[in-house]
């Protein structure tokens, strides 16, 4: 359009973009195309979060989750305030929440905590804490925030039944629950990868029956089985040690979504002439798997893994959930969820439904991030 | 279409062989056997049991066999009626499953309707008016129930009964028709208790098959028939509803396949938030307390209840969809 204008004799103006398309690689297409699904960077972003706060709780948790305070149960939420107002009536830097009004009520003898707006707790950042151990590594004394004066009540999302801090537990939580989906959905890749490359690449009477045994095993309902399997765990194992179970429980039964993936992968490219030619060089099983076959395949198993995390979490959530999962020392979100399982601590406490927000973010996150990937595992493809 | 019929149900005989070597695996998988717990169980009591007796016990109910045997005896009385002592109830197994399963069987049915009849409209409209706002609020509520554990979901129901209308929904019967004998009056009273398990275990299904038929009859929308029918001036819903929708409509029967499994393990823990008398509450409970037999057939016949709705959708589909010939 712009050519017809231009005098004759010019060179056509050189298509700068369509240059670049054709000579980046394969990854930066993906990430271009990755890019332009808006909701997926988004969700990155939040799944950048999640995992900065899995990684660093001991030090983003202002107190330990396990630490309770009789005095102290069922207390509301106090709201964070950053500013104050000093004697002029100008608004100052001072962070603090407010303190709490402790009322008996005369017919269920139950103690009402309500906020009281004169009574105020400063709060400080990188204030000093208690000894706590980091990553069981070495010994911090420092929180990224907490009280100033030690022992003053500091409840951003409410207490528990035992006056244990909300915040400290979800807090907590998260490196539990998305640890146990990463490493519960690596398990079930290496399950995937074996059994649906075997079956992908081999094909015949081996494809054959680990293709029944794939479809008998997504035909049954997963939530009984994996009951029944947890509940086999004796109850007096060490925590590590359930934990590593539920782990290996959620992917004996999750890996077969993944395997019928891979397999659908190593079928078509099998009949790829590239896949011929190197077989007809002489390639070696090995080299032909990883040399020519993976790099058109890695993509999209990393898009079908991340969409599998959001199953195991909430895989564990539910067991967790029905006492059956992780137990009680440990700290998941499914763990905090059973404190919510009964409808009259919900009533009085509802800010015990706030784990829950935090399963419902981190599944909507990572199912939209693994949205994102799919549209761009395939780079090539003219849409 | 007889011959795919028969060899369709025989091809059950497999699966069903397969289920109960799941079953018995989990009914042994806890260490010791029941004769183990019965003695903790006098032991606590004060009368610790005598070990004579307890051997006696355990050839008399074939626990000193080799785990085969032990399988075969166990499958050859569960084919004769008898399931096991459930060491919790006291009682055969067989007595307290049948009208468990029965309301797990009525609550998964009436989400599946449910589920067809909400996804259906919703998804057609999703995808005919692809990118409208109407659009984007249906594909984000979709991603939103597939998110959310149902479990959370039934906790927000009872939270909002009790707050906002003051009383708890749990159940499936008022308690004046709790152990009452089937009548039209009980019938309703179920109906008004039904529609809350009914909407919670719906919801990811609905997410699913609405994403689902979207994706379809989008693939369907662009094509030449449709241009064809636009073109000699068919009205737009009747072209719509008669020809692409149709198309797309497969996946319809054919998710009773995986839809089945996931609303009878949503029962499982939507029915214990609830408390609904289906087979759910007490697999949890026979589980938590290790009673294995009631547990194992609980499991055994949940999976059977699955591979027969899935059965029917595969017979169903080939009725249906002439498209599909299986016959060679």
């Amino acid at each position: 359009m712009t050519a017809s204008s231009a005098p004759a004799d010019l060179p056509a103006p050189v298509d700068l973009r369509a240059a670049r398309r054709a000579s980046a690689s394969q990854w930066r297409l993906m990430w271009w195309q990755f890019r332009r699904h808006r909701l997926a960077m988004i969700s990155s972003v939040v799944l950048a979060l999640i995992s900065f706060v899995a990684i660093f709780c001991e030090f983003l948790a202002p107190f330990d989750p396990n630490a309770f305070t009789p005095r102290y149960t069922y207390a509301p939420p106090q709201a964070l305030h950053f500013f104050d107002r000093n004697a002029e009536g100008g608004l100052v830097w001072s962070p603090h929440v407010n303190g709490y009004k402790v009322t008996i009520e005369p017919t269920a003898l139950r103690r009402v905590f309500v906020v009281d707006e004169a009574q105020k707790v400063p709060v400080g950042f990188f204030v000093a804490s208690e000894p706590y151990s980091m990553w069981g590594l070495f010994t911090l004394e420092t929180k990224l925030f907490g009280p100033l004066n030690k022992g003053d009540p500091l409840f951003l999302l409410g207490a528990d039944r035992l006056g244990r801090d909300m915040l400290s537990r979800i807090i907590y939580g998260t490196r539990i629950s998305m640890s146990i989906g990463l490493i519960g959905v690596m398990l079930s890749l290496v399950l995937g990868l074996v059994l649906g490359g075997i079956s992908g690449y081999y094909g015949g009477w081996i494809d054959n029956i680990i293709q029944r045994v794939i479809e008998f095993i997504l035909s049954l309902p997963t939530t009984p089985l994996w009951l029944g399997l947890a509940a086999a765990m004796p109850n007096n194992w060490p925590p590590l040690q359930i934990y590593l179970c539920i782990t290996i429980i959620l992917s004996l039964i999750g890996w077969t979504s993944l395997a019928r993936v891979i397999r659908g992968r190593f079928l078509s490219l099998r009949t790829e002439d590239f896949v011929t030619a190197a077989k007809l060089d002489g390639a070696s099983e090995r080299r032909i798997i990883f040399r020519h076959m993976a790099p058109s395949f890695v993509s999209h198993i990393i898009a079908e893994v991340s969409l599998a995390i959001p199953a195991m979490i909430l895989a564990e959530t539910a067991l967790s959930f029905l006492g059956l999962g992780l137990q009680p020392p440990i700290v998941s979100w499914g763990v905090l969820l059973q404190e919510a399982q009964n409808i009259r601590s919900i009533t009085t406490a509802p800010w015990l439904f706030a784990p829950g927000i935090a399963v419902v973010v981190a599944v909507l996150s990572l199912n939209f991030v693994g949205d994102g990937l799919r549209d761009a595992a395939d780079p090539y493809r003219q849409s | 279409m007889l011959r795919f019929i028969l060899r369709r149900v025989l091809w059950m005989i497999p699966s069903f062989i397969a289920v109960s070597v799941v079953a018995f695996i989990i009914i042994q998988l806890p260490p010791g056997d029941f004769v183990t717990s019965y003695a903790a169980d006098l032991a606590t009591s004060g009368s610790p049991a005598d070990p004579a007796t307890l051997e006696a016990m355990r050839i008399r109910y074939g626990l000193d066999q080799p785990l085969v045997i032990q399988y075969f005896h166990w499958i050859w009385n569960a084919l004769n009626g008898d399931l096991g002592v459930s060491f919790e109830y006291r009682t055969p197994v067989a007595d307290i499953i049948w009208g468990r399963l029965g309301m797990t069987a009525l609550v998964a049915f009436c989400t599946l309707i449910f589920v067809w009849i909400v996804a259906f409209p919703v998804g057609v409209y999703s995808a005919v008016r692809q990118y409208s706002v109407g659009d984007y609020i249906v594909t984000f509520l979709c991603f939103l129930g597939m998110a959310t554990p149902n479990f959370l979901l039934a906790l927000f129901v009872m939270y909002l009964s009790v707050t906002y209308l003051g009383y708890s929904v749990g159940g499936l019967f008022s308690p004046d028709f709790e152990n009452a004998a089937w009548s039209l009056p009980r019938v309703v009273d179920l109906l008004k208790h039904l529609w809350i398990p009914v909407l919670v275990l719906g919801v990811a299904g609905i997410a699913a098959l609405v994403r689902i038929m979207r994706a379809n009859l989008l693939d369907e929308l662009g094509k030449p028939y449709v241009e064809t029918a636009r073109a000699k001036g068919l009205p737009e819903l009747t072209l719509i509803l008669r020809y692409p929708t149709r198309v797309a409509l497969n996946p319809f029967i054919s998710t009773v396949g995986w839809v089945l499994p996931v609303l009878v393990s949503g029962d499982v823990i939507v029915s214990s938030v609830l408390s609904l008398p289906t087979a759910g509450p007490i697999l949890i409970q026979a589980l938590k307390t290790q009673d294995m037999y009631l547990g194992g057939a609980l499991i055994m016949f949940q999976c059977i209840l699955v591979l027969i709705g899935t059965l029917l959708s595969d017979l169903l589909l080939v009725w249906l969809d002439p498209r599909i010939r299986y016959d060679r």
